[in-house]
Order: structure tokens, then sequence, then C-alpha cells
């Protein structure tokens, strides 16, 4: 049921830069993810972010099943990370 | 954002009282895309509830739109605070889809194509209050907007009234779904404003 991809009111992970950068100290987007339902690994830049939802979803560009979902209730912001099974940072 | 809302907008709850507090009107009809949208044919649709026993309640498109059709108009309000009033639809209500099940369960998920699910007490389906709904302004429902069929809980905030639904599931315990185990509220009263835990 997840696998059209051919919509097109997404944008590039990169986008997601921004508000994931209250819970990461580095620049998150550039580290490579594993989808934990198709068990693709790429970078999180590479993946769909929904935008104009009622949280910020980040899709796998692969299967479209959802890598994080982030959900700011003013009061605090929720970052749920079951989609990935691992982040990984490259040093240097 | 209530603050900054009300004054931004100009139209607030203070001059109309069909507004629940902290929303706004809009004339539009905003999409809130979580995903890519399913594109669900007649042919393939199909709307089930399944109770607490596993029995499954099925309906085709074809059966669904022979059931007694109903023409309601109510305002729907959105979580991120628009609101739209006197919107108008067609559908089947839930007392035609319930009268055949038998369950003693108090709580629904629905589930919808595409993954999404969302949680409403079996209470606020019944007595008129929810349909599944498949025409908009006289038009057949837009994929965008839910089409071919969604669910329509106008009285609770709009995640609740579930895009592209497939089924209900019969619930002896209430369980959140997609955006209530990431912080939405439970249930979901605009009035109350219920829109977080
Ligand atoms: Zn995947």
């Amino acid at each position: 049921m997840t696998d059209n991809l051919d919509d097109l009111d997404y944008l590039d992970g990169n986008a997601a830069a921004g508000p994931l950068s209250e819970f990461f100290a580095i620049d998150v987007v550039s580290a490579r993810g594993r989808c934990a339902s198709c068990g693709r690994i790429d970078a999180l830049a590479t993946a769909r972010l929904y935008p104009n939802s009622h949280g910020l979803l980040l899709r796998c560009p692969g299967c479209a099943e959802i890598l994080m979902r982030l959900v700011d209730t003013g009061d605090s912001v929720c970052l749920d990370l079951h989609g990935l099974s691992f982040i990984e940072l490259r040093r240097g | 954002m209530g603050i900054v809302s009300s004054g931004f907008f100009g139209r607030g709850r203070r001059d109309d009282p069909a507004l629940p507090p902290g929303q706004h009107l809009t004339d539009g009809f905003p999409v809130l895309s979580a995903g890519p949208t399913p594109r669900i044919t007649p042919e393939e649709w199909e709307f089930t509830i399944t109770t607490e026993t596993g029995q499954v309640h099925r309906w085709s498109w074809t059966e669904f739109l022979a059931l007694q059709q109903d023409d309601v108009s109510r305002d729907i309000h959105c979580v991120t605070s628009w609101s739209k009033l006197g919107t108008s639809w067609r559908g089947v209500s839930l007392d035609t889809l319930f009268e055949s099940v038998e369950s003693d369960c108090e709580f629904t998920m629905a589930h919808s194509y595409g993954g999404y699910t969302t949680n409403v007490p079996l209470d606020d389906l019944l007595d008129g209050k929810a349909w599944i709904a498949h025409e908009f302004d006289g038009e057949a429902l837009e994929p965008a907007h839910g089409g071919p069929a969604r669910l329509l809980v106008p009285h609770l905030y709009f995640w609740k009234s579930a895009k592209w639904v497939r089924g209900l599931e019969m619930l002896r315990q209430d369980e959140p779904g997609f955006w209530e185990s990431n912080g939405y509220h439970m249930y979901g009263d605009p009035w109350r404003e219920e829109r977080y835990w």
C-alpha cells in the first residue's frame, strides 16, 4: 500500500536538518541510517520529508516506510526513531 | 500559538461562536500530507469491520454505495488550528454499517490504505455522529482528501477522520493510533483543546 512513490509532495531530507538540530550535536542528515523495514542504508538527506503534516515525517526513499517522526507540541518535542535500525556517523 | 494566530487571522473565536478555542477560519481545504497518496480503485476498495471474535463484516464499493446514503453539513476542526464551517459530505452513517455487527467492545481502531491508524471510541461513531464519506461538495472525494472514502467524525479534531479508510477494528481497550502514539491526544475534543497529551 505504501509502495506508491509517484507523489511529489515531499521535500528532500536536508530540509529536516533544522528541526533535528535540537536533538543532535552533529548535522544528522549527513549520517547514514538503515531502514528497519527494508534494510536500505543511505544518507538521511536522501529520505523523503513530508511537510504540512501533523508532525515531521521522514520516509525511506526505497520502501516509503517511516524512518523518523518528530512531533512538536510546543511544550515538548518527541522524536520517534523506531523506523531506523541504526544511524552511522563517519569521523573525519 | 493561540496569541499570535487569533490576532493575525483577525476572525477569532470572539466573533464566531462556531469556532472552538485556538482555531481560525479558512476558506480553503488544506491538505496535510503524511506520505504518498494511496490510489485505490473502486474495484480493489473494500471496507471491513472486524470484531473481537475475528468475524469480518465486509462491503465492496458496489455494496457500500447500495446502502442508505446521508447528506450532511458539518463544521470541521483541524488540530493545526484551521476550521472550516458547514462542509458538505455524502456518505454512509456508521449506524447503518454497525446494524449487523455484534460486539461488546467500546473502542475502535480505524485502519487506512497506506498504513495510517487512529483510535476512536465506539460511542463517538454511533448515533448520527460519524460517516464513511465518499463525496465532498457534491463531487467524488479526491485522493488528496482521502478518496475513494474517508472516515468523517466531525466533532473530533480532523486527524481522527482517517483518510483512505479501509476498516474498523473493534478493541476491548483503547490503544493509540499513528499520531496518538507520538504525542497527539487519545480523544481529541476541539472544544476542550485536546491537542496533545
Ligand atoms: Zn525502506
